[in-house]
């Protein structure tokens, strides 16, 4: 067998290994999932009469691509704990002596990682539905939206796994993760840019998050989207890059035991 | 006599301190080899070294034929390690956990749970084979540990410490499992703190003590190495001990009523010291024949070296 296809087989027996941690762990994969959707309650139910633009267009139909995003970060946590407790587990330094994909444990939790989210996203916007979101997609921009979705998610992913290997302990996991998560607040995921000042605003503009959700935001609603599917998909690519490379090179260096 | 592992000087420190300084092993195939020695005297890290966990700051080892900075992935694909601290997937029943093992020996589906059933078998672990390693005892643990070890057949194994911690009943079925698996052929490099261990198990015996290696042989090499043994004659009451003194010399102990006679403990030179006893009417109570044991080489070794 060639070396590619030996790393999908390893990945594919970790991911197996990580579908069953999740099944074990129930409480906390279903809280994970369900994060998101709660989200959508808060900010549609309780903040949403009082924060949504003054345009006419209703408030979900703006809210929804943020709390999209959203979902892909919320994960993170997650993620980074998990890998950082895994690693405290003997049966790392075992997979370590044996003739496989040395990546494939990461990869294999990077894959769950990115499945457990998309079943995230497809309850929040099946909910979002409910509550009166109507998008104006036709089929090609939901792949379009699906394949900028998954590109975040595993950069995002990616990442949380550099923090997971990074931190000594799963509580500084968890913290380095936050990042991550708390990032959209200061987006266009819940208003515009445009009512921000100063400095604030010259980040939200800036930051990774706003161009992917303006980006989502125009293929679900058809507003426009410029040059931020360009600056969406290269932000997503450096990131995912980055976080590979680091966690890998973690997960390389000396075992600590 | 082939090697399964061959090094010459291996080094390694972390920061200041020296962990290995300059360690050569050779370890026939087929042979259990035992490197033994007091805590943090350098054990682990060997292993972790020869295992290719850890590299060496220098100094060159081959494992099953493959060099370990050239081809390591050769050396992982010949060897199995079974650590000093559990290597199981506490999340996973002990199926799952050997199937999770097959799966990555790339085993065929049908032939991987063969291979599981047949292990769970062997080791004891069919009850409790649908439950998670949490809810088992430590001999369990370490039981399945080693069958996870065993998935992929390796030719050699590593066995850190593999009795730490285990009461006396599982330590005697892990050597049992040890012992039958040198008959199939496999080579054993076992660490062990406990010099009964080695003494049971082993073929050859290394001594490690900071760092270096300050004996090597077979265990009656070893104890050979220490003078020391003797014949214990036991009496009833002074006069007797004096009567015996004056025939036989030795050492005279008159707490105990005690005399020892230097002795290699062989059957020969205990039937001339019979007939000496007999031929002068000395009437001894009793006797015993004390050799020296691996504790006392043991001790002699490693506190030589730290009064260094």
């Amino acid at each position: 067998m060639s070396t590619l296809s030996l790393a999908v087989r390893d990945s594919a027996t970790m991911l197996r290994r990580d579908f069953t941690h999740s099944k074990r762990n129930l409480m906390m994969t279903i809280s994970g999932i369900a994060t998101p959707v709660f989200m959508m309650l808060l900010f549609v139910g309780v903040f949403g009469g009082a924060i949504g633009p003054s345009s006419a267009s209703s408030y979900i139909d703006y809210l929804t691509p943020g709390i999209v995003i959203m979902t892909a970060g919320t994960g993170s946590a997650a993620t980074a704990v998990k890998v950082c407790q895994d690693m405290a587990e003997g049966i790392i330094a075992r997979f370590r002596t044996l003739d496989i994909t040395r990546a494939s444990v990461l990869t294999g939790q990077v894959i769950g990682s990115v499945i457990r989210t998309l079943v995230s996203v497809t309850l929040v916007i099946g909910l979002a539905v409910l509550l009166g979101f109507r998008p104006r997609a036709g089929f090609g921009d939901w792949l379009l939206v699906l394949g900028v979705f998954v590109l975040l998610t595993f950069a995002i992913t990616w990442l949380a796994v550099a923090f997971g290997l990074k931190a000594t302990t799963p509580a500084g996991a968890n913290s380095l993760s936050l990042i991550l998560q708390f990032l959209p607040f200061i987006s266009s995921a819940f208003v515009t840019t445009e009512s921000m000042t100063g400095p604030v605003r010259w980040f939200a503009e800036n930051q990774p998050y706003t161009p992917v959700i303006e980006t989502i935001r125009g293929l679900l609603m058809g507003t426009p989207i410029g040059n931020s599917a360009v600056i969406a998909v290269s932000w997503c690519v450096v990131l995912s890059v980055v976080g590979y490379v680091w966690a890998k090179r973690q997960y390389n260096r000396t075992p600590v035991r | 006599m082939k090697l399964a592992i061959e090094a010459t000087g291996l080094r390694k420190s972390y920061a200041d301190k020296v962990v290995l300084d300059g360690i050569d092993l050779r370890v026939a195939e087929g042979t259990i080899f035992s490197l033994l020695g007091p805590n943090g005297a350098g054990k682990t890290t060997t292993v972790q070294i020869l295992s290719t966990l850890l590299a060496a700051d220098d100094g060159k080892a081959v494992v099953a034929g493959h060099d370990l900075t050239v081809n390591p992935g050769g050396v992982r694909g010949s060897i199995g390690v079974t650590g000093q601290f559990s290597a199981v997937d506490a999340m996973l029943t002990g199926e799952e956990n050997l199937r999770l093992m097959a799966d990555l020996h790339r085993l065929p589906k049908a032939e991987g749970r063969r291979r599981t059933a047949e292990l769970l078998e062997q080791f004891d672990l069919v009850e409790a084979a649908r439950r998670t390693p949490m809810t088992y005892s430590g001999g369990m643990r370490r039981r399945l540990d080693l069958a996870m070890t065993l998935v992929g057949s390796p030719r050699i194994i590593f066995l850190d410490e593999p009795t730490t911690g285990l009461d006396p009943r599982s330590r005697r079925t892990m050597w049992e499992i040890i012992r039958k698996l040198v008959k199939d052929g496999v080579t054993i490099f076992l660490t062990t703190q406990y010099l009964e261990e080695a003494d049971q198990l082993a073929d050859r015996i290394a001594v490690l003590n900071g760092g270096r290696l300050v004996a090597e042989g077979t265990p009656d090499q070893l104890k050979r190495l220490i003078p020391g043994g003797h014949v214990r004659l036991q009496f009833a009451d002074v006069p007797r001990l004096d009567h015996a003194v004056r025939i036989l010399g030795g050492t005279r102990d008159d707490d105990s009523l005690a005399l020892d006679i230097p002795s290699d403990g062989g059957v020969q030179s205990l039937r001339s010291l019979l007939d000496r006893l007999d031929g002068n009417h000395i009437e001894a109570d009793s006797l015993s024949v004390h050799l020296p044991d691996l504790d006392d080489v043991f001790f002699a070794l490693t506190a030589k070296e730290t009064t260094r």
